[in-house]
């Protein structure tokens, strides 16, 4: 009997093992996206669930026990000047390398829009930082904006723009390094957000933009009143997932200046990392890391509303 | 109003020769149909007026102007897409309002003149809705509108009417012709659809390959096709060629009908016809078949009104006739219309 049901699918589909499951969605499903769930439960799902545990706990590293504490971190942390500095950084280095992106992104999406010759490895350059691995990518940088070998200080000298007494501590001067750290992120993400928007402008029909031309639209008014506006709702993809990025990665701050000088460029995400597990602090860690999460939940969910209406016509 | 003038215009896309030495030149608010196949370059000529496309050689002139230099927006001419290419974020207002904006008009002469231009077509209650909320036809109508509103100096109309459905065609089309001879205004139509060509235009230029082969009236086109090209694009079936000696010799299938139903006509030619296949279309019967006796084996076909009561079965060879002067002559290498001939 039990011999008689198990041959009995494979001689209706007349295949192997793996035909009987291509042809059983309910099986397909679930095997297929399986491996994926599970990952993500894992590598993200547990800590998660623990961080929050242990934002209102009294763990530390070292310590055996694990008692609730409420909000008692939450409450400890805010009062901070070094939490405040960073919170304060976090939103600067997030909004200004996202308008940076955005507008840079969108010029080039528009440049490269256009036939030109060696448009290819034009496409290819401004695709490079975003496959090199990051890590490499900003230490590249780091001796770029070096104090002593910077390659950046040393064209300016050669360009009689600055003399060799006057040559930049990028990483050194508060707003300098602000300002680099934001300049090698707005670099890192530019690529992707250049894609997002190159992919928004190619789904615009030519008859559109033609039709913009005979009606008598100028440039700026082609631009303004026709193109921008049909690529809104993809600017507001490429935008949201960029600000969401900005807010929780730390890799270009971790490499470049480690939150300093005097944690002028020390962000949320960098707070945390310094305070949980350098530190050893692991709940205020974890109080940090998620304090900003209701802010960017309410993000992603506004993301995931945009994004299900991104069709251009 | 004015004039447009194309002089030896070409347009190469590498190899290929898109438009390839075309001289055109329409009257004063005349409907002009650029008719072909796809592919014959019609498409890309209209481009070219419009300044869409860059001419490779040759002159476009817009009221005795040479404008080969200007932008589209210099050129006075409005256009009307296959696609109608509405502004999809835009309603309907801004959308007619759009080309007077950009003409930098006062607000209360833009007002003015989309209302104007709405109630030429019958869309006021449309202004406040997006072109995704309109019916096929009305997009059409708010395209024309967008179209008219800046009142330009030429029209161009790039196949408007292919996605409308049969019936809205028929109507459309009417309605096309009759507000096109109401503002006056010179306009070039591109289609490939030969019924359009008839019923709209005051002249047809059929093209084939990137040339003009034939311009004319709807009549002196398909009653005296220039060559064997434009014999067999126009009429639905088109006209029969069969060869003669050193010619080829064309009638159209309306003209080839039973002997009997000709009359006492003087001129008439005798030819057997061999009836393979009878097509019942209401209006007509379409015969098929091929010819026997002096033109053995030709394949032709019979369009015969269903006033036409005599019966045609299929496998017999009938009597049939055309009338001499019905008979075009082309010539056999060349394919251009010569002078007629007896048989």
């Amino acid at each position: 009997m039990r011999g008689r049901g198990r041959r009995g699918p494979l001689a209706a589909g007349g295949r192997g093992g793996l035909g009987f499951l291509l042809d059983r969605p309910e099986w397909l499903g679930p095997l297929m996206i399986g491996p994926a769930v599970l990952y993500i439960v894992l590598v993200v799902g547990v800590p998660f669930v623990l961080a929050l545990y242990y934002s209102v706990s009294d763990i530390s590293m070292g310590s055996r026990t694990l008692g609730f504490v409420g909000l008692r971190n939450f409450a400890s942390v805010v009062q901070t000047t070094k939490f405040q500095t960073s919170l304060r950084n976090t939103f600067v280095f997030a909004v200004a390398s996202q308008v940076l992106v955005m507008v840079l992104g969108t010029g080039l999406a528009l440049a490269l829009m256009r036939d030109f010759r060696g448009k290819w490895l034009v496409r290819l350059l401004i695709l490079l930082p975003w496959v090199a691995p990051i890590s490499l990518g900003t230490i590249g940088w780091l001796w770029i904006l070096d104090s002593t070998y910077s390659v950046v200080n040393w064209t300016l000298e050669a360009l009689g723009l600055i003399g060799p007494d006057g040559w930049f501590m990028w990483l050194g001067v508060p707003h300098l390094a602000m300002g680099s750290v934001i300049a090698v992120h707005v670099w890192r993400i530019l690529p992707l957000a250049t894609v997002i928007l190159l992919a928004g402008l190619t789904s615009i029909p030519q008859d559109i933009h033609d039709a913009a031309q005979v009606d008598g639209a100028g440039a700026w008014r082609h631009l303004f009143q026709v193109t921008l506006p049909l690529i809104r709702p993809i600017m507001l993809v490429a935008g949201l997932f960029g600000l969401v990025f900005a807010f929780t990665d730390m890799v270009v701050i971790f490499v470049l200046t480690r939150g300093g000088p005097y944690d002028t460029t020390q962000v949320l995400a960098s707070l945390a990392f310094f305070t949980g597990i350098q530190g050893g602090d692991l709940a205020e860690g974890a109080a940090v890391a998620l304090f900003l999460f209701p802010l960017l939940a309410a993000v992603a969910v506004v993301f995931l509303r945009v994004a299900r209406r991104t069709e251009v016509v | 109003m004015a004039t447009v003038e194309t002089r030896e215009i070409r347009k190469h896309f590498g190899d290929v020769h898109a438009v390839d030495g075309v001289d055109l030149s329409t009257k004063e608010g005349e409907f002009l149909v650029l008719l072909g196949p796809s592919g014959c370059g019609k498409t890309t000529l209209l481009r070219m007026v419009a300044g869409l496309e860059r001419p490779t050689a040759g002159e476009i002139l817009i009221g005795g102007q040479v404008v080969n230099e200007l932008p589209p927006r210099a050129r006075g001419v409005a256009m009307v897409f296959q696609s109608y290419a509405l502004y999809p974020h835009m309603s309907v207002f801004n959308n007619i309002a759009f080309p007077l904006r950009a003409q930098g008009l006062p607000r209360a002469s833009i007002q003015r003149k989309v209302e104007w231009a709405a109630s030429l077509f019958g869309i006021e209650a449309l202004l406040h809705r997006k072109p995704r909320e309109l019916s096929g036809g009305e997009r059409q109508r708010v395209a024309l509108a967008r179209a008219v509103v800046r009142e330009p100096r030429v029209f161009l109309l790039d196949e408007p009417l292919s996605n409308l459905d049969a019936k809205l065609r028929a109507s459309a089309r009417d309605e096309l012709q009759q507000f096109q001879r109401r503002i006056g205004t010179t306009t070039i139509y591109v289609t490939h659809d030969q019924i359009e060509a008839m019923g709209l235009g005051d002249r047809i230029a059929v093209m084939q390959g990137g040339r003009v082969r034939q311009i004319g009236t709807p009549s002196e086109v398909y009653d005296e096709p220039a060559d064997t090209f434009v014999a067999g694009f126009l009429g639905s079936p088109p006209m029969n060629l069969v060869e003669a000696a050193d010619a080829l010799v064309g009638f159209r299938p309306e003209h080839f009908l039973p002997r009997g139903a000709h009359g006492d006509a003087p001129d008439l030619v005798a030819l057997p016809f061999r009836v393979t296949r009878v097509e019942y279309l209401g209006a007509d019967r379409l015969l098929y078949g091929v010819l026997e006796g002096r033109f053995e084996g030709a394949r032709v076909v019979a369009r015969l009104p269903s006033t036409l009561s005599v019966a045609v079965a299929a496998g017999a060879t009938h009597d049939f006739a055309v009338r001499g002067r019905d008979l075009r002559f082309f010539d056999r290498r060349t394919g251009l219309r010569t002078a007629p001939r007896g048989l």
